[in-house]
């Protein structure tokens, strides 16, 4: 299959960039919004409910409800709480998240036709900043991404808080291991950082996908990006049942929207990289291509949707027996064989 | 230009944080402000094209150093500010005096900016990666095979001391409850 046309492609201008990035910011925060309804759906359908019905058809118009009532509700800041820092944990949270989108490809790329004035011809790509070392990149700002939830519980002098970021440290730093060792494999196999170097790696169709190479470190990588993004087998750094709503326990209005926007932005670029790193990436040459990784992606956000209507929190002692005594030796071990089976 | 716009802001952005750093007397103020001055360094690295190491001062110093500060922040009251013991003037003058001079030895290297060379300069067409790879298994191999076995022991030290009681779990301890028990019973 050919898939050089990579090199056909035209030059990527700031420009081109600069309306990628607007692209990106506008279209997932929207996404967010919308994702918030396809969860409450979802979870409804699974527990025999209807979920939102009233406001729209079929309830489609609660996004807008939701946003208003978000950007219309006052925004408390505690008497005792570091007013600073207070308000600038939730910017932290989104802010993470967009950047680590800014390495991924997420949409296809096209060029602006030309009778529009000013920008006609612009090209933008598919990805708004190629680093060639994109996968790291990612990984880091993410990885950085903790300093939302921490910063936050650490400033609303709230007990509840105090817990939450302290959950927030220990599992956010626990399983970026297991996240940077189960994607070590794959990465070891393609010899690349880059995510265009993993797609071409697997474009000869699914039977190249690395999902079969590394089944293992697909699941490690799974369950690591769950952790990651505080969905809900490990969703201890709000579990209502044991600390109200741990680092966002002070929060209203649009500061604690902006948190939800930047959980749903993580789990977007999960996403993403389970699809290109595992499950064969996009099709530059079809025009179908984008299609399926479109369809790619929403398989894993149904997925992360599905796991938290079927399954029950975990206590955070059995969050760190199975990052400690299970993932993470899967984990190493799994890499050991990939460079045993390499070298051989 | 792009560059020297960025590099001047991210150097006044980066110079001021860590002065928020240092003259903070609130826990909260001074860590944040030193992660985000780990961000923007890295800055510097992808100004230069030193992508990898750009993403790997990201994930090392804003992802596991500063956030293992953090960790430890939490045995603070965070929204309180401290005091700060004076310390002896002898030694702020001794401190003052070397940062003064380290700060005229750096404003004075570019006189000699000819002589600097780059030792390992990066390859056209080969990624950052590779490059950084490259020398650090071959001409620096000894030293970062030392690292690694540094990086073990204190790994093994840290298990040794941490898990002298790792038998015992601290919820199912009976003892403690009678301690407790005891205490309340004397009140």
């Amino acid at each position: 299959m050919e898939t050089t046309l990579i090199e056909k492609l035209p030059e990527v201008t700031w420009v081109g960039s600069l309306i990628k990035a607007v692209l990106i910011l506008a279209i997932i925060s929207a996404l967010a919004g919308f994702g918030t309804f396809i969860e409450r759906k979802v979870l409804a359908f699974m527990q025999r409910r209807l979920g939102p019905m009233h406001v729209g058809y079929y309830g489609l118009l609660q996004i807008a409800a939701d946003g208003i009532k978000l950007f219309t509700k006052e925004d408390i800041i505690p008497q005792n709480a570091n007013k600073l820092i207070f308000m600038i944990a939730p910017v932290i949270t989104a802010a993470t998240a967009f950047i680590a989108l800014a390495a991924v490809p997420v949409f296809p790329d096209f060029t602006i036709p030309s009778w529009i004035p000013l920008l006609g011809d612009t090209f933008v790509p598919s990805i708004a900043s190629d680093l060639n070392i994109g996968i790291l990149f990612v990984l880091g700002m993410m990885a950085a991404g903790l300093y939302g939830p921490l910063l936050a519980g650490m400033s609303q002098a709230n007990k509840w808080g105090i817990i939450g970021a302290a959950r927030t440290a220990v599992q956010f730093l626990s399983y970026e291991v297991v996240t940077g060792l189960s994607i070590l494999a794959p990465i070891m196999l393609v010899g690349s950082l880059s995510f265009i170097d993993f797609n071409t790696y697997q474009a000869g169709g699914i039977g190249d996908w690395l999902i079969w190479k590394q089944p293992v470190a697909f699941v490690l990588f799974l369950i690591a990006g769950f952790a990651e993004t505080n969905r809900t087998p490990f969703d201890l750094l709000e579990h209502e049942a044991e600390v109200v709503s741990g680092y966002a326990t002070e929060y209203s209005g649009m500061r604690w929207g902006m948190f939800f926007i930047g959980e749903y932005a993580n789990m977007i670029t999960v996403s993403v990289i389970a699809s290109i790193v595992f499950l064969g990436g996009y099709d530059v040459a079809s025009m179908f291509g984008w299609f399926f990784i479109m369809a790619k992606i929403a398989l894993f956000f149904f997925l992360m949707l599905w796991v938290r209507a079927a399954w029950p929190h975990v206590r955070p002692d059995q969050l760190m027996w199975l990052c400690w005594k299970v993932l993470m030796p899967l984990a190493v071990v799994n890499i050991l064989i990939t460079a045993l089976v390499m070298m051989v | 230009m792009y560059e020297m716009i960025a590099f001047y802001l991210f150097s006044a952005l980066t110079i001021g944080l860590f002065i928020v750093t240092v003259m903070s007397k609130n826990v909260l103020y001074a860590m944040t402000s030193l992660a985000a001055g780990m961000v923007l360094i890295s800055g510097f690295f992808f100004i230069l094209g030193a992508d990898f190491l750009g993403v790997v001062q990201l994930i090392v110093y804003v992802g596991a150093v500063m956030a293992l500060y953090s960790f430890a922040m939490m045995f603070f009251d965070a929204t309180r500010d401290i005091k700060e013991k004076n310390t002896s003037s002898a030694l702020v003058f001794l401190l003052g005096g070397m940062s003064a001079l380290v700060l005229v030895l750096m404003f004075a290297a570019p006189m000699h900016s000819d002589a600097i060379t780059a030792l390992y300069p990066m390859h056209k067409g080969v990624g950052n990666a590779q490059d950084v790879g490259i020398v650090l298994f071959t001409k620096y191999l000894v030293p970062f095979e030392v690292a690694a076995v540094m990086l073990l022991v204190a790994m093994i030290a840290g298990i040794i001391l941490a898990g002298k009681k790792m038998d015992k779990s601290l919820t199912k301890d009976t003892a403690v409850d009678d301690e407790i028990l005891v205490v309340k019973d004397k009140k």
